[in-house]
């Protein structure tokens, strides 16, 4: 009988206890897991967006543990998420592709221009076909390819000092050893 | 002021036909049919809360451009919603599939109200054969008696 009264506070505590770890975790619960992760890269081939280079394709990612960023000139984090960009590339931890996605190539051409070019190559996605093979829902998107060519990790929203520490980071390392 | 009130309600009232209607329809009566069924029955991976059907969503009118896309290449609704999901996951399913990663989701509801229905069965039963709702024994029943009479 001392069960049934002592039942309700344990599930409450139970309850309590999951909610708040789940609100101090700072997990965004509207973020999605990407149903790519373990499957190879949707193939794309894309126009370029600066002057006078080659198309950038998919099997131009392979090879090597690769980033591929997608970004777009009129979206306010990814001028956040840039010198981040910028100082990886510079490091040359990892070859960073830049996918432009739903962007005219004349303004990405110019954000390239005021901002700093990060890219090893940048294909336009002006429809934004590319994008939805790869579950992009929201720019700015970061996805680790390994050197087969399959997705090992997606980071959405802008990329932050810590996430490249604590998780790009270590990731590339691991993925680079055979 | 009541008029512009009135204005506004109007406005409101005429949101839901916005959605579907700025993009084209498919020739075929029957393919926009079902493209437009199968849209109610896809999440909106922005808004999360509304399907790609009802969301103004750009991502939402690109994605249904691509259904309509997928049923003018002869995909069934099927082929055409696993295309999506292939690029998306599960959660673009509004209503989630019966499988073993959703068995809590599914079957959560019925155990618990078993839980329930089995607690309070057995509560009952347990009141039933409690032994203090026994009869009086003769001795009781007489000690009782008295004691109403002494009261009277």
């Amino acid at each position: 009988m001392r069960l049934i009264f002592i039942l309700p506070v344990a599930v409450f505590v139970a309850l309590a206890v999951a909610f708040g770890w789940q609100l101090v975790s700072g997990k965004d619960p509207s973020e999605l897991p990407s149903a790519l992760v373990g499957q190879p890269m949707p193939a794309f081939d894309l126009p370029p967006v600066e002057e006078g280079r080659a198309p950038v394709s998919s099997t131009s990612v392979k090879g090597e543990p690769a980033l591929v960023n997608f970004f777009a000139s009129w979206c306010v984090p990814c001028r956040a998420e840039h010198p981040i960009l910028l100082d990886l590339a510079k490091s040359g931890v990892a070859p960073i592709y830049g996918i432009d996605y739903k962007d005219k190539i004349d303004d990405g051409r110019k954000w390239l221009d005021e901002l700093g070019n990060p890219f090893t190559a940048v294909g336009s996605d002006l429809d934004g076909r590319v994008g939805i093979n790869f579950g992009v829902y929201g720019v700015p998107e970061t996805y680790v390819i390994d050197a087969d060519g399959i997705v090992r990790h997606r980071h959405v929203g802008p990329l932050m000092a810590k996430d490249v520490e604590k998780v790009i980071l270590p990731l590339l390392e691991r993925l680079k050893k055979p | 002021m009541k008029r512009l009130c009135l204005a506004f309600l109007l406005i409101l009232s005429a949101a839901p036909a916005f959605a579907f209607t700025a993009d084209d329809p498919m020739d075929d009566p029957a393919q926009e049919a079902r493209a437009r069924e199968l849209a109610r029955e896809l999440r909106c991976v922005v808004c999360q809360n509304q399907s790609i059907f009802d969301s103004n969503a750009d991502l939402a009118r690109d994605l249904r451009v691509l259904v309509r896309e997928r049923i003018a290449a002869g995909d069934t609704d099927a082929e055409a919603k696993q295309y999506i999901v292939d690029r998306y996951g599960d959660f673009v399913l509004l209503k989630p599939p019966f499988k073993v990663s959703t068995y809590a989701l599914w079957l959560g509801p019925v155990v618990i109200f078993l839980l329930g229905a089995a607690a309070v069965y057995f509560y009952h039963r347990r009141r039933r054969t409690d032994p203090e709702v026994a009869t009086l024994s003769a001795e009781e029943r007489r000690r009782l008696d008295k004691l109403l009479l002494d009261d009277s």
